[in-house]
């Protein structure tokens, strides 16, 4: 495959006001309870929408590049599908063994079951070192925590390394993607942001000489940093391995040059064997961002041995559950945790391209946030996140290790909206907020419509007389009439139809 | 509570839970050699060689190609054509060796001390890091690095510059060939890589930039050894 140079349209500056207003500091806690408010918003603003359109159409073209012989797909999907269920069918003996091999290499292993539990581990070991900062590789699970918000709080500074990470940081924004953070943001605005926040940066828009800027602002921070974070792709309990894929080469700073690394990521990343790296490899930068290959595999096994030059003195490993364990308890919701983080699914998704990342309000946007965040953070906050879906599978269809996510959103929706007991299909266990998005009013209306359709007399009733009635309706139907026609019953009834056609016949 | 009850707690109240759930159908062990077995094979019009070159070119490494004999002179070529001035190399290797013979000692920087003592040079001074491989991938263009004490990891990703050695016979079909032949699950290295290109990035507005933050670029020598000149 050919490098791809690609030169975009400028197109206008990406306005400020994308998702909430605010300035250049917008807020900061976005709320998946605004969803519907926020994706409202995204929708009405024109340049965000062809930004995430082009971004889209660009990231599906170079992944179907690769994947054009559908059959090996399918087979190679089929593997990594496999590597993944394999893992997590024996999730708590590969955590067991993972954990003894790593201790046995000398990396300390954190366990944290909330946010607020890895962030003490992280200012823990911050202040035995004395830390005043911290540079980071690209992380999904240390923004889940807010880790360089709690750091800030206590005076350490946590700087994201990844260029497009640290575009945001330097912004106060947040990701919209979970792979390509900065989609939202034209090389304008990144011009303007390095200009206004990074000592003596002339102002240009020459993509080239920004990265070259960012480049030349973060590489004295490798030097002077105790500490370097990262997060992990897969972690081998064969090996006790850790592997990250990247291409810019923070990731490997990090881990590299810090005399102290420390590595988060959800517990559910761990694979059997070292083997089992390749099928997901194979087909996690190609799902990504189409490329057959990323720059870097780098795979780090355990702190500096006797006599190396370089490389962490002391590792740490901190595998956080918020939530997981409770997916994984479900069989049903267990598939979610085969997730390898390629955003395949966003790229693909006609509402995420249309609302964007930063409307979900969640760490994990697009189709695969709205099926983990309910488990992170519940289901009452999230409730209208399984909703945003047309349903139509693409999805699942480009997912490289076929998670069916369009079937998960359709039982989130039924896990919203049923307490255990009121499932047809009662779960062993209820979700946190199941139930919860339950009202009232919707479920009256349900009821009445068992009570009249299994009782045949109110049933003729009714019949009879909605026809006769149908004048009566209202043109305003809450919800429904905002962007639909009222509704209306028809003027004649399908069983008075069928006699007329009867008494014709005869 | 101090940290490492509180890690405690953690730790059995998420083993609890995960050992509680059903453990649902089990699931065979999957079989990463079969897969390669019975996909398609690489075209038989192009050699390993054809391919590596193929792949490792469209990632922008710069491939100079060399018999065994005349590397240094190649790597010279490229020392002079780059003007590199100051060269990091580790001691006792091959190139090493061959470095000093070629270039007066001001002009090598001996990677031999913690890097905590070096990292201002490295950062700020250093024009290039030379390399050895223990390998390269065809399928992807890719190179196989094992860092050791006497060619640390910074070694190939701090310079601006990474100039590495690769045998031709080295070069594998796929990761999966180079990590059964060299049964690397039993003696993991302390850092292993895969390194496609130089490091790059697409960050601002999808535009594809080389030099994000390792090396800006990578410059391949590709050396056939005498045996296989022999036979070709």
């Amino acid at each position: 495959m050919n490098a791809p140079v690609v030169i975009e349209r400028p197109g206008p500056a990406t306005p400020k006001t994308a998702g909430a207003p605010g300035g250049a500091h917008r807020e900061v806690h976005a709320r998946p309870e605004d969803f519907k408010q926020r994706s409202h918003e995204s929708v009405n603003d024109p340049h965000l929408r062809s930004s995430f359109r082009g971004a889209m159409d660009f990231l599906i073209e170079r992944r179907a590049v690769h994947f054009s012989d559908l059959v090996a797909f399918e087979t190679l999907r089929k593997l990594g599908e496999q590597v993944r269920q394999h893992a997590l069918s024996k999730l708590p003996e590969l955590l067991d063994q993972l954990e003894a091999k790593l201790t046995e290499l000398g990396v300390h292993v954190h366990w944290a079951e909330t946010p607020e539990d890895a962030n003490r581990i992280f200012l823990d070991i911050a202040q035995r070192h004395e830390a005043k900062l911290m540079v980071k590789g690209k992380s999904m699970v240390s923004e889940e925590i807010e880790l360089n918000h709690v750091m800030a709080d206590h005076g350490i500074e946590c700087l994201e390394t990844d260029m497009g990470e640290y575009i945001l940081q330097l912004d106060g924004d947040r990701p919209s993607h979970i792979i390509m953070p900065a989609i939202h943001k034209t090389k304008q605005d990144v011009a303007e942001i390095f200009h206004e926040h990074i000592a003596g940066a002339p102002l240009t828009d020459d993509v080239n000489e920004l990265i070259g800027i960012g480049r030349k602002a973060l590489r004295e921070k490798f030097g002077a940093a105790k500490i370097g974070v990262s997060g992990v792709n897969f972690m081998v309990a064969e090996t006790g391995s850790i592997v990250l894929v990247e291409n810019e080469g923070n990731g490997r700073l990090c881990t590299s040059v810090p005399d102290v690394h420390i590595a988060i990521t959800g517990l559910e990343k761990v694979i059997d064997k070292l083997e089992h790296v390749v099928p997901l490899y194979a087909l996690l930068p190609k799902s990504a961002t189409g490329q057959a290959v990323t720059t870097y595999l780098n795979v780090i096994t355990g702190p500096r041995r006797e006599g190396e030059r370089d490389g962490p003195r002391e590792m740490h490993l901190v595998l956080l559950d918020n939530g997981r364990t409770q997916a994984y308890r479900e069989e049903r919701f267990r598939a979610t945790l085969q997730c390898i983080r390629c955003g395949a699914c966003m790229n693909h998704c006609p509402v995420y391209t249309r609302v964007g990342g930063l409307s979900y309000g969640t760490t994990y946007p697009g189709p695969i946030g709205s099926i983990i965040s309910p488990h992170l953070v519940g289901l009452k906050s999230t409730r209208d996140l399984p909703t945003a879906s047309s349903l139509c599978g693409a999805c699942g269809e480009v997912c490289p290790v076929k998670i069916p996510i369009p079937e998960m959103l359709m039982k989130l929706r039924e896990a919203g909206r049923h307490s255990i007991t009121q499932s047809m299909t009662p779960p062993t266990q209820a979700l946190v907020g199941q139930g919860e998005v339950r009202a009232i009013s919707e479920a009256m209306a349900w009821r009445g419509w068992r009570v009249l359709y299994s009782h045949a007399f109110l049933y003729r009733l009714f019949a009879w007389f909605a026809p006769r009635l149908r004048w009566l309706t209202p043109a305003w139907q809450g919800g429904w009439t905002k962007s639909r026609t009222p509704l209306k019953p028809a003027p004649k009834s399908l069983r008075d139809m069928m006699a007329d056609r009867d008494k014709r016949r005869r | 509570m101090n940290l490492q009850d509180h890690d405690k707690r953690a730790r059995s109240a998420i083993f609890s839970r995960l050992r509680g759930a059903s453990a649902g159908k089990p699931v065979e062990t999957p079989d990463v050699a079969a897969y390669f077995r019975e996909r398609a094979q690489p075209a038989a019009g192009e050699s390993r060689r054809e391919r590596f070159m193929r792949n490792a070119s469209n990632w922008r490494a710069e491939i100079v190609e060399c018999g065994e004999a005349e590397w240094p002179a190649r790597l010279a070529d490229v020392i002079a054509r780059k003007n590199l001035q100051r060269i990091a190399v580790g001691r006792n290797t091959s190139i090493g060796w061959t470095l000093s013979a070629m270039l007066p000692a001001e002009r090598l920087f001996w990677y031999e001390q913690d890097l905590a003592e070096v990292k201002a040079e490295l950062f700020n001074h250093i024009d290039a890091g030379i390399t050895t491989t223990i390998g390269g991938v065809a399928e992807t263009g890719s190179l196989l690095l094992w860092p050791t004490p006497a060619e640390p990891r910074t070694l190939s990703l701090i310079p601006p510059l990474h100039i590495a050695l690769l045998f031709e016979d080295q070069i594998h079909e796929t990761l999966f060939d180079a990590m059964r032949e060299h049964q690397w699950a039993q003696r993991m290295p302390t850092n292993l890589l895969l390194v496609t290109g130089p490091s790059k990035t697409a960050d601002i507005q999808r535009m594809l930039v080389y030099g994000a933050h390792g090396p800006k670029e990578l410059v391949i020598l590709l050396v056939s050894r005498k045996a296989q000149e022999a036979a070709l």
